[in-house]
Protein backbone atom coordinates (compact mmCIF):
# COMPACT_ATOMS: atom_id res chain seq x y z
CA UNK A 1 0.00 0.00 0.00
CA UNK A 2 1.69 3.02 -1.19
CA UNK A 3 -0.26 5.65 0.60
CA UNK A 4 0.27 3.52 4.28
CA UNK A 5 0.81 7.08 6.18
CA UNK A 6 -2.74 8.47 5.34
CA UNK A 7 -5.42 6.78 8.12
CA UNK A 8 -7.91 4.58 7.72
CA UNK A 9 -11.33 6.32 6.64
CA UNK A 10 -13.56 2.42 6.52
CA UNK A 11 -12.37 -0.47 8.50
CA UNK A 12 -14.84 -3.07 8.10
CA UNK A 13 -13.36 -6.27 10.81
CA UNK A 14 -14.60 -9.96 10.48
CA UNK A 15 -17.65 -8.54 8.56
CA UNK A 16 -20.32 -11.76 7.30
CA UNK A 17 -24.00 -11.19 6.38
CA UNK A 18 -26.83 -12.99 5.59
CA UNK A 19 -30.25 -12.34 4.33
CA UNK A 20 -32.21 -15.56 5.30
CA UNK A 21 -29.77 -17.98 5.85
CA UNK A 22 -27.73 -18.10 2.67
CA UNK A 23 -24.48 -16.29 3.97
CA UNK A 24 -23.96 -13.36 1.25
CA UNK A 25 -20.63 -12.26 2.61
CA UNK A 26 -18.32 -14.31 4.49
CA UNK A 27 -15.36 -13.36 6.38
CA UNK A 28 -14.44 -9.79 5.01
CA UNK A 29 -11.52 -7.97 6.34
CA UNK A 30 -11.21 -4.17 4.40
CA UNK A 31 -9.01 -1.03 5.38
CA UNK A 32 -9.92 1.99 3.24
CA UNK A 33 -7.82 5.23 3.36
CA UNK A 34 -8.06 9.13 2.91
CA UNK A 35 -8.23 10.10 -0.65
CA UNK A 36 -7.74 6.16 -1.94
CA UNK A 37 -9.57 5.25 -4.46
CA UNK A 38 -10.79 2.39 -4.52
CA UNK A 39 -13.21 0.25 -6.82
CA UNK A 40 -15.12 -2.57 -6.09
CA UNK A 41 -15.86 -5.37 -8.89
CA UNK A 42 -17.05 -9.19 -8.75
CA UNK A 43 -19.84 -10.64 -10.86
CA UNK A 44 -23.57 -9.83 -10.23
CA UNK A 45 -25.11 -11.23 -6.49
CA UNK A 46 -21.45 -11.47 -5.60
CA UNK A 47 -22.58 -8.71 -2.43
CA UNK A 48 -20.97 -5.86 -3.53
CA UNK A 49 -24.14 -4.00 -2.56
CA UNK A 50 -24.62 -5.77 0.14
CA UNK A 51 -21.46 -4.66 1.44
CA UNK A 52 -22.47 -1.15 0.61
CA UNK A 53 -25.12 -0.56 2.13
CA UNK A 54 -24.07 -2.48 5.34
CA UNK A 55 -21.25 0.31 5.29
CA UNK A 56 -24.26 3.27 5.06
CA UNK A 57 -26.19 1.29 7.75
CA UNK A 58 -28.83 0.44 5.07
CA UNK A 59 -28.34 -3.66 6.08
CA UNK A 60 -28.27 -4.11 10.14
CA UNK A 61 -24.47 -5.47 11.16
CA UNK A 62 -24.98 -9.33 11.79
CA UNK A 63 -21.36 -10.48 12.33
CA UNK A 64 -17.98 -8.28 12.33
CA UNK A 65 -17.61 -4.78 12.77
CA UNK A 66 -17.62 -1.53 10.28
CA UNK A 67 -15.84 1.56 11.68
CA UNK A 68 -16.30 4.72 9.76
CA UNK A 69 -13.52 7.67 10.24
CA UNK A 70 -13.24 5.92 13.71
CA UNK A 71 -16.78 5.92 15.24
CA UNK A 72 -19.54 3.59 14.61
CA UNK A 73 -21.37 4.30 11.30
CA UNK A 74 -24.39 6.02 13.08
CA UNK A 75 -22.33 8.36 14.26
CA UNK A 76 -20.51 9.24 11.14
CA UNK A 77 -23.43 7.95 8.52
CA UNK A 78 -23.49 12.17 7.70
CA UNK A 79 -19.95 11.61 6.39
CA UNK A 80 -21.06 9.48 3.30
CA UNK A 81 -22.28 10.52 0.35
CA UNK A 82 -24.09 7.93 -1.27
CA UNK A 83 -25.05 7.49 -4.90
CA UNK A 84 -27.63 4.23 -5.24
CA UNK A 85 -27.16 1.98 -7.84
CA UNK A 86 -30.42 2.53 -9.07
CA UNK A 87 -31.58 5.97 -9.94
CA UNK A 88 -33.76 5.00 -12.59
CA UNK A 89 -36.42 5.03 -9.90
CA UNK A 90 -39.36 7.35 -9.57
CA UNK A 91 -38.98 8.89 -13.05
CA UNK A 92 -42.32 10.08 -13.53
CA UNK A 93 -42.57 12.15 -10.13
CA UNK A 94 -42.37 15.88 -10.66
CA UNK A 95 -39.07 17.29 -9.29
CA UNK A 96 -37.09 19.49 -10.59
CA UNK A 97 -33.30 18.16 -10.37
CA UNK A 98 -32.39 21.25 -7.76
CA UNK A 99 -34.90 19.69 -5.46
CA UNK A 100 -33.58 16.37 -5.32
CA UNK A 101 -29.67 18.03 -4.79
CA UNK A 102 -31.40 19.85 -1.55
CA UNK A 103 -32.92 16.85 -0.55
CA UNK A 104 -29.15 15.73 0.51
CA UNK A 105 -28.55 15.62 4.09
CA UNK A 106 -27.69 18.98 5.24
CA UNK A 107 -30.41 20.96 4.12
CA UNK A 108 -33.14 18.38 5.54
CA UNK A 109 -33.25 19.26 9.07
CA UNK A 110 -35.27 22.56 7.96
CA UNK A 111 -38.43 21.06 6.35
CA UNK A 112 -40.91 23.71 6.56
CA UNK A 113 -42.71 24.40 3.41
CA UNK A 114 -40.68 26.39 0.65
CA UNK A 115 -36.74 26.41 0.80
CA UNK A 116 -34.07 28.87 1.95
CA UNK A 117 -32.09 31.32 0.18
CA UNK A 118 -28.62 30.06 1.03
CA UNK A 119 -30.06 26.08 0.20
CA UNK A 120 -30.76 27.24 -3.24
CA UNK A 121 -27.39 28.96 -3.34
CA UNK A 122 -25.60 25.66 -2.43
CA UNK A 123 -27.43 23.55 -4.60
CA UNK A 124 -26.50 25.60 -7.19
CA UNK A 125 -22.96 25.59 -6.77
CA UNK A 126 -22.88 21.63 -6.91
CA UNK A 127 -25.04 21.60 -9.89
CA UNK A 128 -22.28 23.48 -11.46
CA UNK A 129 -19.35 21.38 -10.37
CA UNK A 130 -20.86 18.58 -11.88
CA UNK A 131 -21.46 20.51 -14.87
CA UNK A 132 -25.41 20.82 -14.65
CA UNK A 133 -26.34 24.14 -13.72
CA UNK A 134 -28.11 24.38 -17.00
CA UNK A 135 -30.50 21.94 -15.95
CA UNK A 136 -31.31 22.86 -11.97
CA UNK A 137 -34.88 23.41 -13.30
CA UNK A 138 -35.48 20.69 -15.64
CA UNK A 139 -37.71 17.68 -14.41
CA UNK A 140 -35.64 14.97 -13.35
CA UNK A 141 -37.23 12.08 -15.80
CA UNK A 142 -36.81 14.50 -18.24
CA UNK A 143 -32.55 14.16 -17.82
CA UNK A 144 -30.50 11.60 -19.66
CA UNK A 145 -28.84 8.63 -17.86
CA UNK A 146 -25.71 10.33 -17.23
CA UNK A 147 -27.72 13.63 -16.20
CA UNK A 148 -29.65 11.91 -13.77
CA UNK A 149 -26.48 10.15 -12.19
CA UNK A 150 -24.79 13.60 -12.26
CA UNK A 151 -27.46 15.36 -10.21
CA UNK A 152 -27.38 12.33 -7.67
CA UNK A 153 -23.32 12.56 -7.54
CA UNK A 154 -24.72 16.47 -6.59
CA UNK A 155 -26.82 15.28 -3.91
CA UNK A 156 -24.44 13.23 -2.33
CA UNK A 157 -22.31 15.87 -2.18
CA UNK A 158 -24.48 18.42 -0.52
CA UNK A 159 -23.70 17.35 2.76
CA UNK A 160 -20.08 17.86 2.35
CA UNK A 161 -19.19 14.28 2.63
CA UNK A 162 -15.24 13.07 3.43
CA UNK A 163 -16.42 9.61 1.99
CA UNK A 164 -18.06 9.68 -1.64
CA UNK A 165 -19.73 5.97 -2.45
CA UNK A 166 -21.22 4.83 -5.30
CA UNK A 167 -23.58 1.69 -6.47
CA UNK A 168 -22.07 0.96 -10.55
CA UNK A 169 -22.86 4.95 -11.01
CA UNK A 170 -22.60 4.25 -14.96
CA UNK A 171 -24.09 0.83 -15.61
CA UNK A 172 -27.02 2.85 -17.82
CA UNK A 173 -25.22 5.28 -19.37
CA UNK A 174 -23.08 5.14 -22.71
CA UNK A 175 -19.14 5.54 -22.80
CA UNK A 176 -18.94 8.77 -23.41
CA UNK A 177 -20.94 9.76 -20.37
CA UNK A 178 -19.20 6.93 -18.61
CA UNK A 179 -15.66 8.56 -18.92
CA UNK A 180 -17.68 12.15 -18.19
CA UNK A 181 -18.36 10.68 -14.67
CA UNK A 182 -15.00 9.20 -14.03
CA UNK A 183 -13.44 12.52 -15.20
CA UNK A 184 -15.55 14.11 -12.36
CA UNK A 185 -15.03 11.48 -10.03
CA UNK A 186 -11.29 11.95 -10.49
CA UNK A 187 -11.85 15.85 -9.61
CA UNK A 188 -13.67 14.95 -6.52
CA UNK A 189 -10.54 12.38 -5.48
CA UNK A 190 -8.50 15.59 -5.15
CA UNK A 191 -10.39 16.19 -1.62
CA UNK A 192 -12.43 13.14 -0.83
CA UNK A 193 -12.24 9.38 -0.79
CA UNK A 194 -14.00 7.85 -3.79
CA UNK A 195 -15.53 3.89 -3.25
CA UNK A 196 -16.82 2.74 -6.89
CA UNK A 197 -18.61 -0.28 -7.52
CA UNK A 198 -17.83 -0.24 -11.38
CA UNK A 199 -18.16 -3.29 -13.72
CA UNK A 200 -15.91 -0.96 -16.27
CA UNK A 201 -12.10 -2.65 -16.71
CA UNK A 202 -10.94 1.00 -18.00
CA UNK A 203 -11.60 2.33 -14.81
CA UNK A 204 -9.71 0.12 -12.82
CA UNK A 205 -6.81 1.26 -14.59
CA UNK A 206 -6.74 4.71 -15.47
CA UNK A 207 -8.60 5.86 -12.21
CA UNK A 208 -8.36 3.13 -9.06
CA UNK A 209 -5.81 3.33 -6.82
CA UNK A 210 -7.02 -0.15 -5.01
CA UNK A 211 -9.02 -3.04 -6.77
CA UNK A 212 -11.12 -5.53 -4.57
CA UNK A 213 -13.02 -8.52 -5.96
CA UNK A 214 -16.00 -9.20 -4.21
CA UNK A 215 -17.92 -12.69 -4.36
CA UNK A 216 -18.77 -13.70 -0.80
CA UNK A 217 -15.09 -13.11 0.30
CA UNK A 218 -12.98 -10.17 -0.85
CA UNK A 219 -9.20 -10.26 -2.55
CA UNK A 220 -7.67 -7.32 -3.07
CA UNK A 221 -5.91 -7.03 -6.31
CA UNK A 222 -2.45 -4.44 -7.20
CA UNK A 223 -3.17 -2.45 -9.97
CA UNK A 224 -0.12 -3.05 -11.54
CA UNK A 225 -0.18 -6.73 -12.14
CA UNK A 226 -3.39 -5.99 -14.20
CA UNK A 227 -2.31 -3.88 -16.17
CA UNK A 228 0.40 -6.85 -16.72
CA UNK A 229 -2.36 -9.24 -17.77
CA UNK A 230 -3.59 -6.38 -20.50
CA UNK A 231 -0.35 -5.81 -21.36
CA UNK A 232 0.85 -9.35 -21.85
CA UNK A 233 -1.77 -10.33 -23.74
CA UNK A 234 -2.80 -7.63 -26.07
CA UNK A 235 -6.97 -8.56 -26.95
CA UNK A 236 -8.06 -9.80 -24.19
CA UNK A 237 -11.94 -8.93 -23.11
CA UNK A 238 -13.17 -7.37 -20.55
CA UNK A 239 -15.47 -10.30 -19.27
CA UNK A 240 -12.20 -12.61 -19.66
CA UNK A 241 -10.55 -10.20 -17.46
CA UNK A 242 -12.55 -10.05 -14.94
CA UNK A 243 -12.72 -13.88 -14.53
CA UNK A 244 -9.46 -13.82 -13.85
CA UNK A 245 -9.38 -11.15 -11.60
CA UNK A 246 -11.92 -13.45 -10.00
CA UNK A 247 -9.60 -16.42 -9.89
CA UNK A 248 -6.46 -15.16 -9.70
CA UNK A 249 -5.26 -14.98 -6.09
CA UNK A 250 -2.87 -11.84 -6.74
CA UNK B 1 -80.61 24.77 -13.89
CA UNK B 2 -79.49 28.05 -11.85
CA UNK B 3 -82.69 27.45 -9.85
CA UNK B 4 -81.25 24.41 -8.66
CA UNK B 5 -78.48 25.85 -6.44
CA UNK B 6 -80.87 27.63 -4.25
CA UNK B 7 -81.30 24.51 -2.64
CA UNK B 8 -79.84 23.92 0.36
CA UNK B 9 -78.90 19.67 -0.73
CA UNK B 10 -77.38 21.00 -4.41
CA UNK B 11 -75.10 23.87 -2.23
CA UNK B 12 -73.79 20.91 -0.08
CA UNK B 13 -73.25 18.68 -2.79
CA UNK B 14 -71.20 21.28 -4.72
CA UNK B 15 -69.24 22.22 -1.31
CA UNK B 16 -68.59 18.73 -0.79
CA UNK B 17 -67.55 18.29 -3.98
CA UNK B 18 -65.03 20.55 -4.16
CA UNK B 19 -63.59 19.72 -0.61
CA UNK B 20 -63.15 16.07 -1.33
CA UNK B 21 -61.70 16.94 -4.64
CA UNK B 22 -59.07 19.17 -3.12
CA UNK B 23 -58.20 16.56 -0.40
CA UNK B 24 -58.31 13.76 -3.02
CA UNK B 25 -55.48 15.69 -5.50
CA UNK B 26 -53.52 16.24 -2.42
CA UNK B 27 -53.49 12.68 -1.17
CA UNK B 28 -54.16 11.01 -4.79
CA UNK B 29 -50.70 12.39 -5.56
CA UNK B 30 -48.81 10.90 -2.67
CA UNK B 31 -51.14 7.80 -3.14
CA UNK B 32 -50.04 7.52 -6.68
CA UNK B 33 -46.39 9.03 -5.95
CA UNK B 34 -45.65 6.34 -3.90
CA UNK B 35 -47.07 3.82 -5.43
CA UNK B 36 -49.90 2.16 -3.34
CA UNK B 37 -52.94 2.60 -5.42
CA UNK B 38 -53.25 -0.76 -4.81
CA UNK B 39 -52.96 -0.42 -1.11
CA UNK B 40 -55.27 2.58 -1.09
CA UNK B 41 -57.54 0.13 -2.80
CA UNK B 42 -57.49 -2.08 -0.01
CA UNK B 43 -58.21 0.22 2.27
CA UNK B 44 -61.57 1.53 0.25
CA UNK B 45 -63.25 -1.45 0.18
CA UNK B 46 -62.12 -3.01 3.67
CA UNK B 47 -63.55 0.36 5.09
CA UNK B 48 -67.20 -1.75 4.42
CA UNK B 49 -66.31 -3.53 7.38
CA UNK B 50 -66.62 0.13 8.93
CA UNK B 51 -69.99 0.53 7.60
CA UNK B 52 -71.44 -2.31 8.93
CA UNK B 53 -70.19 -2.24 12.35
CA UNK B 54 -71.38 1.28 12.51
CA UNK B 55 -74.41 0.17 11.08
CA UNK B 56 -74.98 -2.82 13.49
CA UNK B 57 -73.61 -0.88 16.67
CA UNK B 58 -75.34 1.94 16.20
CA UNK B 59 -72.38 4.67 16.06
CA UNK B 60 -72.32 7.50 13.28
CA UNK B 61 -71.27 6.24 9.64
CA UNK B 62 -68.32 8.06 9.53
CA UNK B 63 -67.12 7.48 12.89
CA UNK B 64 -67.19 3.73 12.54
CA UNK B 65 -65.98 3.91 9.40
CA UNK B 66 -62.90 6.05 9.96
CA UNK B 67 -61.81 3.79 12.86
CA UNK B 68 -62.25 1.37 10.88
CA UNK B 69 -60.20 2.30 7.95
CA UNK B 70 -57.87 3.66 9.76
CA UNK B 71 -57.12 0.31 11.50
CA UNK B 72 -56.78 -1.32 8.32
CA UNK B 73 -54.49 1.12 7.45
CA UNK B 74 -51.93 0.57 10.31
CA UNK B 75 -52.88 -2.78 9.43
CA UNK B 76 -51.27 -2.92 6.25
CA UNK B 77 -48.39 -0.18 7.11
CA UNK B 78 -47.49 -2.87 9.69
CA UNK B 79 -47.24 -5.44 6.94
CA UNK B 80 -46.03 -3.67 3.96
CA UNK B 81 -43.17 -2.14 6.53
CA UNK B 82 -41.92 -5.62 7.78
CA UNK B 83 -42.49 -7.30 4.83
CA UNK B 84 -41.80 -6.78 1.33
CA UNK B 85 -43.11 -10.09 0.06
CA UNK B 86 -46.64 -11.30 -0.85
CA UNK B 87 -47.96 -7.73 -0.08
CA UNK B 88 -50.55 -8.49 -2.82
CA UNK B 89 -51.81 -11.25 -0.90
CA UNK B 90 -52.73 -9.14 2.50
CA UNK B 91 -53.74 -6.09 0.93
CA UNK B 92 -56.48 -8.73 -1.39
CA UNK B 93 -56.81 -10.06 2.23
CA UNK B 94 -57.64 -7.02 3.94
CA UNK B 95 -59.73 -6.07 0.68
CA UNK B 96 -62.26 -9.03 1.17
CA UNK B 97 -61.82 -9.82 4.59
CA UNK B 98 -63.35 -5.91 5.48
CA UNK B 99 -66.27 -6.12 2.87
CA UNK B 100 -67.01 -9.43 4.18
CA UNK B 101 -67.47 -8.06 7.74
CA UNK B 102 -69.68 -5.02 6.50
CA UNK B 103 -71.89 -7.36 4.58
CA UNK B 104 -72.74 -10.37 7.55
CA UNK B 105 -73.07 -7.47 10.13
CA UNK B 106 -75.53 -5.15 7.65
CA UNK B 107 -77.34 -9.10 7.72
CA UNK B 108 -77.23 -9.49 10.69
CA UNK B 109 -78.60 -5.94 12.09
CA UNK B 110 -82.15 -6.51 12.60
CA UNK B 111 -84.93 -4.87 10.25
CA UNK B 112 -81.94 -2.62 8.11
CA UNK B 113 -82.66 -2.32 4.98
CA UNK B 114 -80.05 -0.67 3.84
CA UNK B 115 -78.95 0.78 0.61
CA UNK B 116 -75.76 -0.90 -0.27
CA UNK B 117 -75.97 1.27 -3.74
CA UNK B 118 -75.42 4.55 -1.88
CA UNK B 119 -71.92 3.20 -0.59
CA UNK B 120 -70.58 1.41 -3.39
CA UNK B 121 -71.77 4.66 -5.72
CA UNK B 122 -71.34 7.57 -3.58
CA UNK B 123 -74.19 9.41 -2.58
CA UNK B 124 -73.12 12.96 -2.80
CA UNK B 125 -76.94 14.26 -2.61
CA UNK B 126 -77.37 13.35 0.59
CA UNK B 127 -74.56 15.01 2.25
CA UNK B 128 -75.40 17.03 5.29
CA UNK B 129 -73.89 19.63 7.54
CA UNK B 130 -72.17 17.52 9.61
CA UNK B 131 -70.53 15.57 7.19
CA UNK B 132 -69.58 19.29 5.83
CA UNK B 133 -67.62 19.77 9.30
CA UNK B 134 -66.05 16.57 9.02
CA UNK B 135 -64.73 16.96 5.39
CA UNK B 136 -63.79 20.69 6.31
CA UNK B 137 -61.94 19.58 9.30
CA UNK B 138 -59.63 16.57 7.62
CA UNK B 139 -59.04 19.12 4.98
CA UNK B 140 -57.27 21.84 7.53
CA UNK B 141 -55.37 18.31 8.87
CA UNK B 142 -54.17 17.96 5.77
CA UNK B 143 -53.34 21.51 4.83
CA UNK B 144 -51.19 21.77 8.05
CA UNK B 145 -49.43 18.16 7.29
CA UNK B 146 -48.34 19.04 4.31
CA UNK B 147 -47.20 22.59 5.29
CA UNK B 148 -44.99 21.44 8.27
CA UNK B 149 -43.60 18.20 6.43
CA UNK B 150 -43.60 19.04 2.88
CA UNK B 151 -39.71 18.71 2.14
CA UNK B 152 -40.31 14.84 4.71
CA UNK B 153 -43.01 13.62 2.80
CA UNK B 154 -41.46 15.06 -0.63
CA UNK B 155 -37.84 13.16 0.31
CA UNK B 156 -39.94 10.12 1.24
CA UNK B 157 -41.83 9.76 -1.69
CA UNK B 158 -39.23 10.12 -4.12
CA UNK B 159 -36.17 8.03 -2.77
CA UNK B 160 -37.38 6.19 0.43
CA UNK B 161 -34.26 4.56 1.19
CA UNK B 162 -32.26 7.88 0.60
CA UNK B 163 -34.73 9.13 3.09
CA UNK B 164 -33.81 7.11 5.60
CA UNK B 165 -30.04 7.95 5.39
CA UNK B 166 -30.40 11.54 5.75
CA UNK B 167 -31.96 10.82 8.91
CA UNK B 168 -35.99 11.28 8.14
CA UNK B 169 -38.53 8.79 9.84
CA UNK B 170 -39.64 7.18 6.76
CA UNK B 171 -41.93 4.50 9.28
CA UNK B 172 -43.65 7.46 10.65
CA UNK B 173 -44.57 9.31 7.17
CA UNK B 174 -45.10 5.98 5.50
CA UNK B 175 -47.96 5.57 8.22
CA UNK B 176 -48.87 9.00 8.12
CA UNK B 177 -49.57 8.85 4.38
CA UNK B 178 -51.58 5.84 4.68
CA UNK B 179 -53.52 6.79 7.77
CA UNK B 180 -54.47 10.42 5.80
CA UNK B 181 -55.42 7.76 2.65
CA UNK B 182 -57.62 6.13 4.92
CA UNK B 183 -59.45 9.07 5.95
CA UNK B 184 -59.26 10.25 2.40
CA UNK B 185 -61.24 7.27 1.56
CA UNK B 186 -63.84 7.65 4.26
CA UNK B 187 -65.25 11.05 2.61
CA UNK B 188 -64.48 10.21 -0.94
CA UNK B 189 -66.59 6.94 -0.10
CA UNK B 190 -69.67 10.13 0.21
CA UNK B 191 -68.99 11.04 -3.06
CA UNK B 192 -68.44 8.23 -5.82
CA UNK B 193 -68.85 5.10 -3.29
CA UNK B 194 -65.93 3.00 -2.28
CA UNK B 195 -66.04 1.22 -5.85
CA UNK B 196 -65.06 4.17 -7.54
CA UNK B 197 -62.81 5.90 -4.55
CA UNK B 198 -59.73 4.79 -6.41
CA UNK B 199 -60.86 6.11 -10.07
CA UNK B 200 -60.85 9.65 -8.01
CA UNK B 201 -57.79 9.43 -6.18
CA UNK B 202 -56.13 8.56 -9.39
CA UNK B 203 -57.08 9.77 -12.84
CA UNK B 204 -56.48 13.55 -11.68
CA UNK B 205 -52.81 12.46 -10.87
CA UNK B 206 -52.22 11.15 -14.10
CA UNK B 207 -53.47 14.12 -15.58
CA UNK B 208 -51.51 16.56 -13.35
CA UNK B 209 -48.37 14.59 -13.54
CA UNK B 210 -47.74 15.55 -16.94
CA UNK B 211 -48.35 19.33 -16.09
CA UNK B 212 -46.34 19.52 -13.22
CA UNK B 213 -43.02 20.21 -12.26
CA UNK B 214 -43.02 19.86 -8.05
CA UNK B 215 -45.55 17.74 -6.03
CA UNK B 216 -46.70 20.59 -5.10
CA UNK B 217 -48.37 21.41 -8.55
CA UNK B 218 -49.29 18.37 -8.71
CA UNK B 219 -51.43 18.22 -5.78
CA UNK B 220 -52.96 21.69 -7.04
CA UNK B 221 -53.62 20.95 -10.18
CA UNK B 222 -55.07 17.21 -9.47
CA UNK B 223 -57.17 18.99 -6.79
CA UNK B 224 -58.69 21.58 -9.29
CA UNK B 225 -58.94 18.87 -12.08
CA UNK B 226 -60.69 16.68 -9.80
CA UNK B 227 -63.09 19.65 -8.95
CA UNK B 228 -63.99 20.23 -12.54
CA UNK B 229 -64.49 16.62 -12.65
CA UNK B 230 -67.10 16.24 -9.68
CA UNK B 231 -68.85 19.57 -10.61
CA UNK B 232 -69.42 18.63 -14.17
CA UNK B 233 -70.42 14.95 -13.48
CA UNK B 234 -72.90 16.03 -10.52
CA UNK B 235 -74.53 19.02 -13.14
CA UNK B 236 -74.72 15.51 -15.35
CA UNK B 237 -76.00 13.24 -12.62
CA UNK B 238 -78.92 16.18 -11.43
CA UNK B 239 -79.83 17.05 -15.24
CA UNK B 240 -80.36 13.30 -16.14
CA UNK B 241 -80.99 11.74 -12.92
CA UNK B 242 -78.46 9.18 -13.05
CA UNK B 243 -75.64 7.99 -10.18
CA UNK B 244 -73.46 10.52 -8.97
CA UNK B 245 -70.31 8.59 -8.55
CA UNK B 246 -71.02 6.98 -11.77
CA UNK B 247 -71.45 10.06 -13.58
CA UNK B 248 -68.60 11.90 -12.12
CA UNK B 249 -65.92 8.93 -12.66
CA UNK B 250 -67.25 8.65 -16.39
CA UNK B 251 -66.48 13.03 -17.28
CA UNK B 252 -63.02 11.84 -15.32
CA UNK B 253 -62.18 8.80 -17.52
CA UNK B 254 -63.12 10.65 -20.51
CA UNK B 255 -61.43 13.51 -20.20
CA UNK B 256 -58.36 11.59 -19.38
CA UNK B 257 -58.55 9.77 -22.73
CA UNK B 258 -59.62 12.60 -24.40
CA UNK B 259 -55.94 14.34 -22.67
CA UNK B 260 -53.79 10.93 -23.35
CA UNK B 261 -54.84 11.81 -27.12
CA UNK B 262 -54.43 15.11 -27.25
CA UNK B 263 -51.17 14.66 -25.82
CA UNK B 264 -50.10 12.24 -28.53
CA UNK B 265 -51.02 14.13 -30.89
CA UNK B 266 -48.83 16.84 -30.25
N1 LIG C 1 -33.01 -7.45 0.26
C1 LIG C 1 -32.57 -8.70 -0.06
N2 LIG C 1 -33.17 -9.79 0.48
C2 LIG C 1 -32.73 -11.03 0.19
N3 LIG C 1 -31.71 -11.29 -0.65
C3 LIG C 1 -31.08 -10.26 -1.22
C4 LIG C 1 -31.48 -8.91 -0.96
N4 LIG C 1 -30.67 -8.08 -1.67
C5 LIG C 1 -29.80 -8.88 -2.33
N5 LIG C 1 -30.03 -10.18 -2.07
C6 LIG C 1 -29.27 -11.32 -2.58
O1 LIG C 1 -27.95 -11.19 -2.11
C7 LIG C 1 -27.03 -11.54 -3.12
C8 LIG C 1 -26.05 -10.41 -3.33
O2 LIG C 1 -26.72 -9.31 -3.90
P1 LIG C 1 -26.03 -7.91 -4.17
O3 LIG C 1 -25.30 -7.49 -2.96
O4 LIG C 1 -27.06 -6.99 -4.71
O5 LIG C 1 -24.97 -8.29 -5.31
P2 LIG C 1 -24.18 -7.36 -6.34
O6 LIG C 1 -24.43 -5.93 -5.96
O7 LIG C 1 -22.77 -7.77 -6.19
O8 LIG C 1 -24.70 -7.68 -7.70
C9 LIG C 1 -27.83 -11.89 -4.35
O9 LIG C 1 -27.92 -13.29 -4.42
C10 LIG C 1 -29.18 -11.29 -4.09
O10 LIG C 1 -30.19 -12.07 -4.67
MG1 LIG D 1 -25.32 -4.38 -6.97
Amino acid sequence: MHKNKTRAVIEVKNLSFAYDKDLILEDINLMIFEKDFMVFIGPNGGGKSTLVKLMLGINPLQKGSITILDKSIRKSISQIGYVPQNTNINLNFPIKAIEVVMMGKSSLRTSLFGYKKEEVHHAMELLEKVGMQEFANSKIGSLSGGQRQRVMIARALCADPKILLLDEPTSSIDTDGQKQIYELLKELNKEITIIVVSHDISVLLEYASKVAHINKKLSFHDISSIKNIETKSDHICEVELLEMLGKCKC
Amino acid sequence: MLEALSYEFIQNALIAGVLVSLISGIIGSLIVANRMVFLAGGIAHAAYGGIGIAIFTGIPIFLGTSLFAVAAALFMAFITINQRENIDVFIGLTWAVGMAIGIILVDLTPGYNVDLLSYLFGSILAVNRDDLYFMGSLFVVILFVITFWYRNILAVSYDSEYAALSGINVKFFYTLILILSALTVVIAIKVVGLILVIALLSIPVYIAQRLSSSLFSMMLISGLIASVFTTIGLWFSYSFNITSGASIILVSALSLMLFMLLSKLK
